[in-house]
């Protein structure tokens, strides 16, 4: 069984980021790391390709500088080959277009299997993996906690508001998986010397058949206008017990509509 | 309490700014030594030690191990499933031996490394430390049976290791030790006695555990010519190399400490029945020339300790000087008291005292890889010496300064540091071991003073210091702006008593060199540290923040060392005459 796991390469979130004022994007010069929401998804893979007694994991990453450190930790953990694709001509990609580029990248792998986070933690449009699906044709399964194949089928536990779906379907498939549902491992010494020799290929837009006019900012079907700061967090009403405490407070979360 | 975030970005400046770790990847046999891979090993060992081991640290001082009356040893809760994680990440075994599952890596990786662990909890990290003492003896000095037996094994850190030196009669002066071991036809020996304060020595968290065990001989000569050193594990291993029958050692009971509850410190008894079935290392009574040659790494080991702890409490005082509120600052605002000038003083000295520790353990890690690996017989000559030289000022200085330090840090928070919620205190009693084990530090300065002053006549001190003469020269030669001259003065000054202090000593009667042994450790452990700092700050790409840290030492720390030249040489009369006069009775 082979399986591509989309993995984004983020901006540390511990460190703090800024904004480009004219670009109005998040600020990437930095040193990238793997998005931990992505971690998920090459441990799911792992398991899945034990669990199928053989297989492969291939990684899939666009970043705007080259950075592999992400992709390293991913192979660390087991994974064993994956793409990088890097071209100048991709600053400033919105989410459809990122999805474009990885569908041509995904592809090539012809896998039985996609992988993607439900939604990334710098970006959190939660759009990519469907947009990937539905370019390659594929049955989009999202919000996933569980995944079992066998015999060309994906059985998901779908994570809903009310509790989970029971969702079958063919395969190849993207199945997008939420934050925490497994635990991923934390790579080793030896795969981390072990990463070092896997393939990593790194690719242009030319090689996936693209034209820097169809990416990047040029190709872009949506545009930043504004970024402004976040309103402050309002101060919280404090209740003071004056006997009848606890039925303000259950007044209260009624009126949030929590109760 | 705050989380331990580790400084990758110190530790991999000291690494190649302070000690060069291009230099000693460029040594025969680490070709696969390439930065990149470094780079990631350190990141993950950092993720490692900050998620899985740094959230254990408090639950280890308040449950710590217990002992139960079956003899057996249990971890504080969640110890051994982070020591299952530690050996499935296999990190363990990164400087080992490749040819039994080890990486091959510089022990200054290693140390860094280590570092990283120690500061998560050091409780914890004496597991594997004892461990890898256990493989660098066996590595050299095992004979190929045992090795294929027992290293693998321990490498990966499946079994684990323990040293089993002191017995209740024998601590600093080993040759007391009387723990019998009797040959028999099969090649094996029985071993009986009681060995004391032997960390790890019974726990919970392997299937087996190897002791390295120091013991006398029939008809041995006494002292420290007579003892041989033994390996004897908890349970033998069977004609599958597997944990078989038990072996006749046993942990009778565990100590209440000061410090570092979640590390069992056992007192082993041998041979209640017929004996423990142990097997030699090497030949018979040379077991102490083993014990000497993984002192070195062993003694690096714990100065590191004092590096760690003292780097967990300051970033611990620093967060909470940042968040404690108190009294105005100089210009009249109410106030975070980081903002007190005698708070900011406390930090920096913390800060930049614990670089200087740091620089001068990674530079002693590198003249041990030195001193394995250069090619030229002259250079790997000089590296033993140079190796030899620091590591008493590492043992010694980095642990007496890591417990001052993690005073300063517990200071910092004022009554709330000497209240144990905070957890300031429990580095304070943590760092406290270190100046005591692995040789006291007593025994690390006259180690200093007779051995290692020794070599070449002070030719190997004479070095290290003129090393100290090169970087006031490159002071002297740096852009003014660099603001690096109050550096060049104190260092200039330290270097000079440093020396006068060397040939005093050398010319010293015995005596009056031992009473001045430990002043003069300081000295010169200050003054090469110092010039460490220095050499960090006009390394090329130096942030401007690494000149700030060595003028405050400069000014706070080098400029006490030419104060305490007479500290070295003015009481030996005093203290000959003291145990008949102002402390008899
Ligand atoms: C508001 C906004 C701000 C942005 N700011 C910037 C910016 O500052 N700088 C900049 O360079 N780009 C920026 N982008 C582009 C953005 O980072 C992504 O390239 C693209 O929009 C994907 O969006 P997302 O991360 O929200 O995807 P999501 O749909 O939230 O991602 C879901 C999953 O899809 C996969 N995936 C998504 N992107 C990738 C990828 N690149 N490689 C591999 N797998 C991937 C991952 O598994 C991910 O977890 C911005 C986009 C938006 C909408
Ligand atoms: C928590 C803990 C863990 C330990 N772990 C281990 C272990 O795993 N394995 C092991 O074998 N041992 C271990 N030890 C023992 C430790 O190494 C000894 O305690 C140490 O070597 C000192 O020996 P001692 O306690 O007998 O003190 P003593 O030797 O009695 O020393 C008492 C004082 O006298 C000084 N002194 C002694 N002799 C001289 C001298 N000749 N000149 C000048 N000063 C001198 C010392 O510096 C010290 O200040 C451990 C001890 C502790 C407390």
């Amino acid at each position: 069984m082979k399986i591509v796991v989309c993995v984004k390469q983020i901006p540390d979130p511990a460190d703090p980021g800024s904004l480009d004022p004219d670009t109005k994007t998040l600020k990437r010069d930095v040193k990238l790391i793997i998005d931990e929401s992505d971690s998920y998804g090459v441990e799911m893979a792992l398991q899945l390709v034990d669990a199928a007694g053989g297989g492969s994991v291939h990684l899939v990453s666009m970043v705007p500088n080259r950075e592999v450190s992400g992709l390293r930790t991913a192979l660390a953990m087991g994974a064993d080959s994956a793409t990088l694709i890097s071209d100048e001509a991709l600053a400033g990609s919105d989410a459809l277009t990122t999805a474009k580029v990885l569908a041509r990248a995904i592809e090539r792998a012809e896998p039985d299997l996609v992988l993607a986070a439900t939604e990334s933690t710098d970006g959190y449009t939660g759009v990519v993996p469907a947009q990937v699906a539905e370019l390659l044709g594929l049955p989009s399964v999202t919000f996933a906690k569980e995944v079992a194949v066998s015999g060309g089928t994906a059985t998901v536990r779908r994570q809903t508001e009310a509790g989970y779906d029971l969702v079958e379907c063919p395969l190849p498939a993207l199945v997008s998986v939420t934050a925490g549902v497994v635990e991923p491992r934390y790579p080793s010494f030896r795969g981390i010397m072990a990463a070092k020799k896997k393939p990593v290929d790194q690719l242009g837009i030319a090689d996936l058949g693209l034209e820097p006019g169809q990416v990047g900012w040029a190709g872009g079907g949506q545009e930043i206008v504004d970024v402004a700061a976040a309103p402050a967090r309002e101060s919280g009403e404090i209740v003071t017990d004056e006997g009848d405490a606890h039925e303000r407070v259950v007044a209260f979360l009624d009126e949030l509509k929590v109760l | 309490m705050s989380d331990l975030r580790v400084d990758l970005d110190e530790i991999k400046f000291n690494l190649r700014g302070v000690a060069d770790l291009d230099g000693v990847a460029a040594l025969p046999g680490f070709e696969h030594v390439e930065a990149d891979l470094v780079d990631d090993l350190l990141a993950e060992a950092a993720r490692f030690a900050e998620e899985v081991i740094a959230p254990l640290n408090r639950d280890g001082d308040l449950i710590g191990a217990r002992h139960g009356d079956d003899g057996q040893v249990v971890t504080t809760p969640g110890f051994a499933a982070a020591y299952a994680a530690y050996v499935e990440a296999g990190w363990g075994a990164v400087t080992a031996d490749p040819d039994y599952g080890g990486g091959g890596f510089p022990h200054l990786v290693g140390a860094a490394i280590e570092e990283m662990i120690t500061t998560a909890s050091m409780a914890w990290s004496l597991c594997p430390l004892l461990t890898q003492g256990a493989v660098a003896l066996l590595s050299a000095f095992g004979s190929g049976e045992q090795k294929a037996l027992y290293l693998p094994r321990l490498v990966s850190g499946e079994w684990t290791g323990t040293m089993n030196l002191t017995e209740p009669e024998a601590g600093s002066d080993l040759g007391a030790v009387t723990t019998r071991a009797v040959p028999r036809p099969d090649g094996s020996y029985r071993l009986t006695g009681t060995k004391i304060f032997i960390t790890y020595g019974e726990h919970d968290l392997a299937p087996n555990i190897v002791h390295m065990v120091l013991a006398r001989t029939p008809g041995a000569p006494p002292g420290t010519k007579g003892l041989s050193c033994f390996i004897v594990p908890k349970h033998l291993p069977d004609s599958d190399g597997e944990p078989g029958a038990r072996n006749d050692v046993r942990c009778v009971s565990i100590e209440h400490k000061l410090g570092i509850h979640a590390s069992p410190t056992c007192v082993m008894s041998y041979g209640d029945g017929d004996g423990a079935v142990g097997w030699l290392i090497g030949a018979e009574n040379d077991g102490m020339r083993y014990m000497f040659k993984m002192m070195n790494l062993a003694r690096l080991s714990v100065g590191l300790e004092g590096v760690a702890i003292a780097e967990r409490s300051y970033q611990q005082a620093l967060a909470y000087a940042r968040q404690r509120r108190q009294g105005r600052a100089p210009g009249g605002e109410p106030a975070a008291i980081i903002e007190h000038p005698d708070v900011a003083r406390m930090l920096l000295d913390m800060r930049s005292t614990i670089c200087a520790m740091r620089g001068l353990a990674y530079r002693n890690a590198e003249a041990l890889d030195r001193a394995g690996r250069e090619p030229d017989p002259d250079a790997r000559r000089a590296a033993d010496e140079r190796a030899a030289l620091l590591t008493p000022l590492t043992k010694a200085w980095a642990t007496d300064t890591g417990c001052e330090l993690a005073g300063v840090g517990l200071q910092v928070h004022g009554g709330m540091g000497y209240v144990e919620e905070t957890g300031s205190a429990q580095h304070y009693r943590d760092a406290r071991i270190a100046p005591i084990y692995e040789g006291t530090n007593g025994i690390q300065a006259i180690d200093l003073v007779s051995r290692k002053l020794a070599i070449r006549d002070g030719g190997a001190a004479a070095d290290l210091l003129s090393d100290a003469a090169a970087t006031v020269e490159a002071l002297a030669a740096a852009d003014r702006r660099a603001g690096l001259d109050p550096v060049r003065r104190h260092l200039r000054a330290a270097v000079t008593a440093t020396a006068q202090a060397t040939r005093w000593l050398l010319r010293a009667s015995p005596e009056a060199r031992l009473a001045g042994a430990a002043p003069y450790l300081e000295m010169l452990a200050v003054t090469t540290a110092g010039a460490a700092l220095a050499d960090g700050a006009l390394a090329r790409g130096s942030a401007a923040d690494r000149a700030v840290l060595a003028r405050f030492f400069a000014s706070n720390r080098l400029a006490r060392v030419p104060g305490r030249l007479a500290a070295v040489t003015e009481p030996g009369p005093d203290l000959a005459a003291a145990t008949r006069g102002v402390l008899a009775g």
